[in-house]
């Protein structure tokens, strides 16, 4: 086939753990199944197979990503890196077989990465954490099961697949909130976030089905792959070759299902309640990874948006508007929560509303990278929560009754809570600087300016009220339970004291993580930092085969018509060789102007609202006491805010209320009189027809017909019957009759 | 003429009534000699009609003979001397309309076939000599098969009567 | 004299014989009313036989008085017979042919 000499895909090194980067989901579900079976009566009662089977899963991951890397380098500056892809068919049907597969490339196996490694250290936590739990086993199940949902769904090679660990995601996080299910509050808490979630999966199947009916045709003819083929997607949506109305239908229903998994307004509601759930749930799924799975889809399925939305074609967009909103909502109301893992739960809806403005806005690398560091400082936060609740509060998240001045008390608590806070702000050298400020650079390099400022202003806030609860944390002085002896816990203890090494360690781990994975992206100092630019970015240059794929019939040219040459966004106008996966994205250059601007925000937030905090909190100083409640204006924001912005109200007495109520009863009504009564009368109509006919056709006319022919028989036979009575002399009367009858006749006849 | 339609009258009379009581009364007895009477009657009349030979066959062979087989049966038979009510059958009323149409029947074909023909009035008397010439002449099968039906009705009558 | 009053007379002793067999019970009695109805057979022949100035229908007659006999006789035979074996003779009870 002609291909360009430049372009020629040699083949690119591979190895061991890439090749079997399907074994990173399938471990931890064979854990899974041995858990559930003999868990209770392993020694440490199951948990020692979860933490081995991630520890075995993080171990294939590390491989595959230093595979990785030297596959990238292996393949030259500007070759398209294609991904590692092992398919299996699995069930054949009507012409089209279904496969279940790996596919690995760079944001595959960052987000391995990310999620084996969170998974392992939150294990580990959770021996420590839920010591002596009532379903001690059954949390380390869903925890692993967990795990190999996400992994499942971060190597699926086909949408499918993709559901799959969607769902079992969804379902985790289900077991997983509700797991003191005898509180009513978490059981609803659980199936609020199950059904939000639920209502957002509406739109991944709707998206699925648009994009598979639409692409079959072209990927099983052009690449030999099926229409739920992520990468057949993929290269189908920058052929040109797609209907816009259609992409951006498909665009819309799959950005629903992101806004429903990764809490983005308007299905935000069930993040902050999910909160009901155990600490390392929080800070495993409900921050660092199942939350950015609805990003993980955006940009895993790039060129749908890309092309559905018109990314870098327009100033706004459907995914930007949404992201921009939820960064500056959900950063209002962290403000005014005094819950401590509320307050990071508002702040994770918020960076995720970051992440979804960056893919928006065509920063695609920057969010991913958001994504990597996000991960670790927010989950770090997290289980610095988890540490002062076990160890100090006594069990309670209540920062305004039960915690404070607990820096004296929790050092290595406290000092890794500052590492995380002040990567969350962007500070630099913390990671948040690198990667927060390279979205909101490019989205204001890309021409989506107001989002730049949206992004600025959320910069502040995220600072502000980041201080405010590390004051009322950390600083002032032990108010509650901090206050209070409780001697429950280690023996000897009977005040607030540092946690366990259990505990601290993944601390430590994650706030080194925090601090130092921003340098693995580092731009302000050059391209040679930029190494996951390097790794991770898809390169928008047309592949020549797909010679990775099993049994894939060699590539055809994709369409050859003039507007598909025209139209192609792979930075060739003329793909005539092969398809392109991945469009052409720009990378905004640093300036250290740019740079100092977002820093000098940032510390104006924080120094604001330290003194703000230092006012209102300890020295109680009567101009801020009481504020909202004097101040009718302030007052009516402090209630919006207070009450969620009444969303929850909408949802739960509007919404739901109005279904459950009139509208259930409305339906029951119709099916039981209108649909049930046209089946009754149906029945009816026709058991009386039936009647009828047997009463009055069968029974009279056919039985009738029958009857009266043996009756007619009879009586004709009753009535012939006296004729033959023996008697002669009746016969001789008879025989005389009849000739004198007869003679009679013939006297007539002949006279 | 007259003389003798005035006998045919009278002897016509006396048979209609002797039948009548024949069919009607209720003395088995009595029924045979009505009967005898009609026989009688019926010679005579065969005497107007100028065949002497057979009215003295008539009354020889029908009163003599064919009366007393009658009047044996009736004896042998242990009717009651007598009056008896049962003579009878259920259905005897079934014989007026009967025997009415029949009547019917043949006086129409009767009135209509000879209507006023009159017999012929200077007829001789057929003597003995005619009748015997044409019975062993022209019918002297029918005369031999006659003796044989006789011969047959003798000995079926004995086989029947037999006392076995 | 008229032929027809030979032959009404005949026509009368004839149906006064057929109800005589049809009304009566007792067989000697039908016999007797058979006996009426061959009478009046007779008395046409013979008046046949003046009409038409032959003998044959004397003859005839002498045939049908013999064989009147001769039929009498085995009657009365099968009378005695039934008689001999049912005690009875009436017709009414000799019905077995009934159907």
């Amino acid at each position: 086939m002609p291909i360009a000499a430049a372009e020629v895909a040699q083949s690119l090194s591979t190895g061991w753990f890439l090749d079997h980067a399907w074994l990173v989901p399938l471990i931890p579900a064979i854990a899974f199944a041995l858990i559930i079976l003999f868990g209770k009566r392993l020694p440490m009662k199951g948990s020692e197979v979860g933490i081995i089977s991630m520890a075995a899963s993080l171990v294939i991951s590390i491989g595959a990503a230093y595979q990785w890397i030297q596959r990238v380098h292996s393949g030259g500056k500007d070759t398209f890196i294609e991904p590692v892809v092992h398919t299996w068919s699995w069930w054949q049907s009507a012409g089209h077989s279904f496969t279940i597969g790996q596919s690995v490339d760079g944001l595959s196996v960052i987000v391995l990465l990310v999620v084996a490694f969170i998974s392992t250290l939150v294990q580990i936590y959770s021996v420590e954490y839920l010591r002596g739990d009532r379903r001690y086993t059954h949390f380390f199940a869903a925890l692993t099961l967990f795990s190999a949902g996400m992994l499942a769904m971060v190597v699926a090679e086909d949408m499918l697949f993709l559901l799959l660990g969607w769902e079992i995601m969804g379902l985790c996080s289900f077991i997983l909130i509700g797991h003191w299910w005898e509180e009513d509050t978490n059981s609803r808490a659980a199936l609020k976030a199950f059904l939000t979630v639920r209502i957002g999966d509406v739109g991944l199947l709707v998206g699925i089905a648009i994009l598979y009916f639409s692409a079959n045709e072209w990927t099983t003819k052009n690449l030999g792959v099926s229409g739920f083929s992520i990468r057949g997607i993929s290269a189908w949506a920058l052929s040109g070759e797609p209907n816009s109305t259609v992409i951006f239908l498909a665009a819309i229903a799959l950005f629903v299902a992101a806004i429903g998994k990764s809490g983005q307004f308007p299905l935000h509601t069930w993040l902050p309640d999910a909160m009901a759930g155990p600490t390392p749930v929080s800070s495993l799924l409900h921050s660092s990874t199942m939350v950015v799975a609805g990003v993980f889809l955006v940009a895993r399925l790039y060129p749908v948006f890309f092309t559905g939305f018109d990314i870098l074609g327009t100033g706004s967009n459907f995914i930007t508007v949404i992201g921009g909103i939820t960064i500056v909502i959900a950063a209002a109301l962290a403000f005014v929560q005094n819950d401590i893992k509320r307050v990071l739960a508002y702040s994770t809806v918020s960076q995720l509303g970051y992440m979804m403005l960056g893919l928006g806005a065509g920063a695609w690398m920057p969010a991913v990278f958001h994504i990597f560091t996000h991960a670790f400082f927010k989950a770090c936060l997290f289980l610095c929560a988890g540490s002062i609740s076990h160890s100090a509060s006594h069990h309670s998240f209540d920062m305004k009754r039960d915690m404070g001045g607990l820096r004296k008390y929790m050092p290595i608590t406290f000092a890794t809570w500052i590492i995380s806070t002040l990567a969350l702000s962007g500070v630099f050298p913390f990671s948040g600087f690198f990667s927060k400020d390279e979205i909101i650079d490019n989205v204001g390099h890309n021409g989506y300016n107001t989002f730049m400022v949206i992004g600025l202003i959320g910069a502040f806030m995220t600072a502000a009220y980041m201080t405010r609860a590390t004051y009322l944390t950390f600083f002032g002085s032990p108010r509650g339970n901090s206050a209070v002896a409780h001697s429950e816990h280690d023996a000897g203890a009977h005040s607030p004291h540092e946690s366990n090494w259990l505990i601290t360690v993944p601390l430590i781990l994650l706030a080194v993580l925090a601090l130092g994975s921003g340098f693995l992206n580092a731009t302000p100092f050059g391209e040679k930092w930029e190494r996951l630019n390097e790794w991770v970015d898809p390169r928008p240059v047309e592949s020549a085969s797909l010679e990775s794929v099993e049994g894939a019939a060699p590539i055809v040219p994709a369409a050859s018509t003039e507007e598909a040459h025209g139209e192609s966004v792979c930075g060739t106008a003329t793909p005539e060789n092969g398809v392109c996966f991945a469009p052409q994205l720009q990378h905004a250059p640093f300036k250290w102007s740019k740079a100092g601007l977002s820093l000098a925000i940032v510390l104006a937030g924080i120094l604001l609202s330290w003194s703000a905090s230092a006012a209102l909190y300890t020295r109680k100083d009567r101009r801020l006491v009481g504020l909202t409640q004097r101040n009718p204006v302030l007052r009516v924001g402090y209630n919006v805010l207070a009450n969620k912005y009444y969303l929850d109200a909408l949802y739960e007495n509007v919404i739901v209320r109005s279904i459950a109520g009139p509208i259930a009863k409305g339906a029951y009504w119709f099916n039981q009189k209108v649909l049930d009564g046209v089946l009754h009368s149906f029945v009816f109509a026709s058991r009386g027809v039936a009647n009828w006919v047997y009463r009055n056709i069968d029974q009279k006319v056919v039985d009738g017909a029958v009857n009266s022919t043996g009756n007619v028989t009879r009586s004709a036979g009753g009535a012939l019957q006296p004729v033959q009575s023996g008697k002669v002399s009746q016969y001789g009367a008879l025989l005389f009759s009849a000739a004198a009858v007869a003679a009679l006749v013939l006297v007539i006849v002949n006279t | 003429m007259v003389a003798q339609n005035i006998g045919f009258a009278i002897i016509a009379a006396m048979m209609v009534v002797g039948a009548l009581r024949v069919v009607t009364t209720s003395n088995v007895v009595h029924a045979a000699l009505w009967l005898v009477v009609v026989l009688a009657g019926v010679a005579a009349q065969y005497l107007l009609l100028a065949a002497e030979f057979v009215a003295i066959t008539q009354v020889l062979v029908y009163i003599g003979a064919v009366m007393v087989l009658f009047l044996f049966g009736t004896m042998l038979t242990r009717s009651r001397i007598g009056r008896q009510s049962d003579l009878n059958n259920t259905y005897w009323k079934l014989g007026i309309p009967v025997a009415l149409v029949v009547f019917v029947a043949m006086a129409i074909a009767l009135a209509n076939s000879f209507g006023t023909e009159k017999l012929p009035s200077d007829a001789s008397v057929v003597s003995t000599q005619q009748v015997s010439d044409q019975i062993f002449g022209p019918y002297l099968l029918p005369f031999w098969a006659l003796s044989f039906v006789l011969l047959a009705a003798v000995i079926g009558a004995i086989v029947l009567a037999r006392k076995d | 004299m008229l032929v027809n009053q030979f032959l009404f007379l005949a026509a009368v002793i004839f149906c006064i014989g057929v109800y005589g067999v049809v009304a009566r019970r007792n067989a000697v009695l039908v016999l007797m009313s058979i006996e009426l109805i061959l009478n009046s057979v007779n008395l046409n022949l013979i008046a046949f036989s003046l009409r038409n100035g032959s003998v044959d229908g004397q003859t005839f007659a002498l045939y049908v008085i013999a064989i009147a006999a001769a039929e009498v006789g085995v009657g009365l035979g099968l009378v005695l017979l039934v008689y001999r074996n049912r005690r009875s003779i009436s017709l009414d009870d000799l019905s077995e042919m009934k159907g």
